[in-house]
């Protein structure tokens, strides 16, 4: 059963991967290589950090004329290739 | 092999490819394979004003490896199943 997975799951964190499995269905922050972030909701990855996000809002810090300036966007599902995961955590407290 | 299922199932889905120099290409997700190539059919630029030499493309081959992001359509997906089969993926591999 679901519950019994999800259990099941909580106790077998062998792995830095594993780690990854309790955030699923929870809001997550990505950084990514190219001075981006990401925050969405996770649901689904795999072994490379391959993952789907929902209701994700981007964040680009881009130098423009010697600015550092920040741009967002949106996407209501996205596929993210794991190459560019940096890092994977909870939501920062601020937010 | 979850993701390969996944975009399996999205044959014949609009997607927008986003690839590690910029390129975003909106299309119709003809294939894919295990790798996470792409073929994608009817190729419109979304950042056509940036990218004027895509204004002749149709269809298109995409090495898996140069994608960052593939945009999806919420309707397009099941939420609990990919958690589900991603609970798996991450048991099967302990």
């Amino acid at each position: 059963s679901l519950a019994e997975l999800r259990e099941r799951a909580m106790a077998a964190v062998k792995q830095p991967v594993d780690l990854v499995a309790l955030s699923l269905d929870e809001r997550v922050f990505v950084k990514c290589r190219g001075d981006r972030e990401l925050r969405g909701t996770l649901h689904a990855f795999d072994q490379h950090l391959n993952m789907i996000l929902g209701d994700v809002e981007e964040t680009i810090r881009e130098e423009v004329d010697g600015k550092t300036t920040e741009r967002k966007r949106e996407k209501e599902m996205l596929f993210v290739r794991g190459d560019v995961v940096i890092l994977i955590s909870p939501p920062v407290a601020t937010q | 092999m979850l993701f390969f299922s996944v975009f399996k199932t999205l044959e014949g889905k609009e997607v927008v490819v986003e690839m590690k120099n910029g390129v975003e290409l909106l299309g119709e997700l003809h294939s894919v394979d295990q790798y996470l190539n792409v073929k994608l059919n009817n190729v419109r630029p979304v950042n056509a004003d940036r990218f004027p030499q895509l204004a002749s493309l149709r269809n298109c081959f995409i090495r898996g490896s140069v994608v960052r992001y593939i945009s999806l359509s919420k309707s397009d997906v099941d939420v609990a199943l990919l958690q589900d089969a991603s609970r798996r993926e991450a048991m099967k591999a302990n």
